[in-house]
């Protein structure tokens, strides 16, 4: 029986440093807590409702808000809302909430305030399978929002790996300006599993860039951008009378509504993350060296992706895995390197959907590629990959 | 007057409010005899009077006409997407509560699109001023319905008259707690400053209807008139009644002889939203420990 005082529970600390057995959801929030998120608003929805739980009861704990909102669409508005005046924000959710987000992601992206978006994929369209896995979720990631922008989405495929990318999240939205998504899925988010978590002084962070001019200065415009495309970012309450809007703006953050403001931003807002690829993408390479055969799969898949090669090892059939983490954008260098060298003679590409990645696979080669598909509501087995392998 | 020379100008060099606009966005989009102007200018005298130093005012609105107000005036503005301005307000109300968040949008905005926002932050009595400026129409799609069209209205959308009841929005803000709710239309310019000024001090949520000419999008198919016609029917029909009964105050402006009853009705002091903290809830009862061990013990032997 515990002998502490009720009135004075114990300090926890925003980074849990030690070797913990943990979910993946879990996983996730500690990750963003460490990342030093201090404003989260939600909407409680299966299977990201750990996420949701969890910071409910760790962020008040380290000077954190957590607010449970009434939708999603409130929920992303808060926390770019939140984000505008200076925090880390963040929300998470499941593919119905991520319809919803769908709008001020959007708006994210043309103001570029930076927020992270955690979708743990289910079974879908519509309600579809709410406890079962899916991985439909990908090209909503990037192209969800109507118009052209650009957006960073990463694909945990353990729970070390959703914490470890949740950080990554943060600080890649601050850098770049944008929504970032962690694209888990129901099994990853649902699994336990070893978590490492290092002590606070090693946890990377990236800070927002911020203007080097005072507030007042005439010469700051909020929207002009330096050399790597990206504006520096003031935040409410700070002097500088910004004005932000979803409308097409100049640099004063004006609204501009003719064609060549638009162009000009609608290019900028792509090519800040088109030009920066090299240093975002981020992708495992596992036995990729001598590989004829190289299976493409992400989040829970990779995993029986990866008891697939080696099962196909055993049979001297000589394939590799290449396991996207960054969905977008997409190792499409890396993919072009590996045809460019000549060994690969097949693809195959399993996930819980109908083909999203096999698509981005497919445009960039003449090989075949094959196809690994299963609609959702289970895991695709490595015995089915194999079989496409051997083929 | 009897002079005959040339009568000398009187032209103010400066507006008091000049500072808090910004200027180079003038002119403003607006119609003649909107009342969005009109609602803008009291904001800003409201906010000078508050005392709170304008690096500290942020306004936030949505979409519309009376949603590009953010865009005009001179503080930290966000100009968000189509019913969302309130949710995007709690986002910086909520992380930075030191700044005076005022959200000012149409009635489109924040009672169609929006309406589940509204009654949510209402109910939360999340700490902001809300001015809701109602032109009974959506202005900026050029003259549609919504819901606080009369009954009967011609509209865009509506060529054989709106068939469905109208919002009386002060009744509903109320009915979810609101700490501060009232009405005025523009022609009540100072007692919309004063109210918007009583809600920025009050803590908690603030709701001010606004009623305004839209000659374009509502008069003309109404035959309600130009700005100034309707201004004249809002000082005709418009009674002061902080004392209403809020399941009374309907608006029809098509119906001549009703009344249009506006006033400061709600005042009240519910605890404004604040996120859990994380230390122990202060115990209402002065509970001690001992005490707090007892009802463990009592609920554990239920």
């Amino acid at each position: 029986m515990s002998t502490q005082s009720p009135s004075k529970p114990a300090a926890t600390p925003r980074v849990r440093a030690g070797v913990h057995f943990m979910g993946g959801d879990f996983a996730c929030a500690e990750g963003a807590l460490a990342a030093g998120v201090d404003f989260f608003a939600g909407y409680p929805i299966t299977p990201s409702t750990e996420v949701c739980e969890h910071l409910a009861q760790r962020l008040p704990q380290v000077g954190g808000k957590f607010v449970q909102m009434e939708d999603e669409l409130a929920s992303i508005a808060a926390i770019i809302g939140a984000s505008a005046a200076g925090a880390r924000s963040l929300t998470a959710t499941s593919g119905p909430g991520f319809s919803l987000m769908m709008e001020n992601i959007g708006l994210a992206a043309m103001m570029e305030v930076p927020c992270v978006i955690v979708d743990v994929m289910r079974g879908s369209p519509s309600t579809g399978l709410p406890t079962g896995v899916g991985q439909a979720d990908i090209y909503q990631a990037r192209w969800g929002s109507h118009g052209d922008y650009a957006v960073i989405a990463y694909c945990p495929s353990s729970p070390q790996e959703c914490f470890d990318l949740t950080i990554q999240a943060f600080n890649a939205a601050d850098k770049y300006r944008v929504p970032v998504m962690v694209m888990m899925d129901e099994v990853i988010g649902h699994m336990t599993e070893k978590v490492v978590i290092p002590p606070a002084s090693e946890i990377p962070f990236t800070p927002r860039k911020r203007p080097s001019l005072p507030p007042g200065d005439s010469e700051y415009l909020p929207y002009m951008p330096d050399d790597d495309l990206v504006p520096p970012m003031a935040h409410a309450g700070e002097g500088y009378k910004i004005h932000m809007t979803g409308l097409t703006h100049d640099e004063r953050g004006y609204p501009a509504l003719s064609a060549e403001p638009h162009e000009k931003l609608v290019n900028r807002l792509v090519d800040k993350i088109r030009v920066h690829a090299a240093d975002i993408v981020m992708h495992e390479d596992f036995l990729l060296d001598d590989a004829e055969t190289i299976v493409v799969a992400f989040g829970c898949t990779a995993r029986s992706a990866r008891a697939a090669v080696n099962l196909a090892r055993r049979q001297g059939v000589r394939a590799g895995l290449l396991r996207p983490i960054t969905a977008w954008p997409f190792p499409t260098a890396r993919i072009k390197e590996l045809i460019a060298a000549g060994q690969v003679k097949q693809f195959v590409v399993p996930e819980i959907n109908l083909g999203q990645v096999r698509r981005e696979v497919e445009r960039l080669t003449q090989l075949p590629v094959r196809r690994v598909h299963r609609a959702g509501g289970a895991m695709i087995t490595p015995e089915t990959i194999l079989e496409a392998i051997v083929q | 007057m009897t002079t005959t020379g040339p009568t000398a100008a009187i032209v103010a060099k400066k507006h008091p409010v000049d500072d808090l606009l910004r200027a180079d966005r003038l002119p403003h989009i607006l119609c003649p005899g909107c009342g969005i102007g009109t609602t803008m200018h009291c904001y800003l005298e409201a906010l000078v009077e508050s005392g709170v130093h304008v690096d500290k005012h942020v306004c936030v609105s949505g979409i519309g006409c009376s949603g590009r107000t953010a865009g005009y005036v001179k503080v930290d503005s966000y100009h968000s997407t189509h019913g969302r301005a309130l949710p995007f307000a709690l986002g910086i109300a909520v992380y930075r509560p030191e700044l005076t968040v005022t959200v000012i949008s149409g009635d489109g905005d924040l009672s169609s699109i929006g309406g589940n926002h509204l009654i949510h932050a209402a109910r939360r009595n999340v700490n902001m001023t809300v001015i809701c400026i109602n032109n009974f129409n959506y202005g900026m799609t050029g003259g549609q319905a919504g819901p606080t069209t009369p009954m009967t209205a011609k509209s865009g959308t509506t060529p054989y008259g709106v068939a469905d009841k109208p919002f009386n929005l002060p009744h509903l803000v109320n009915a979810v707690g609101a700490n501060f709710v009232a009405r005025w239309s523009v022609l009540h310019a100072r007692q919309l400053k004063d109210s918007i000024l009583r809600g920025m001090r009050k803590p908690g949520f603030a709701f001010i209807e606004v009623l305004s000419p839209c000659p374009t999008g509502f008069g003309r198919p109404n035959d309600v008139g130009e700005g100034i016609e309707e201004m004249l029917k809002y000082h005709r029909r418009c009674k002061w009644d902080d004392k209403a009964r809020l399941e009374d105050v309907d608006i029809d402006m098509l119906r001549p002889d009703s009344p249009v009853i506006v006033g400061n009705f709600v005042d009240r002091d519910r605890p404004a939203f604040c996120p859990a903290t994380g230390a122990p809830p202060a115990s209402p009862t002065g509970a001690t420990e001992e005490s707090t061990k007892e009802r463990a013990a009592m609920k554990d032997a239920h």
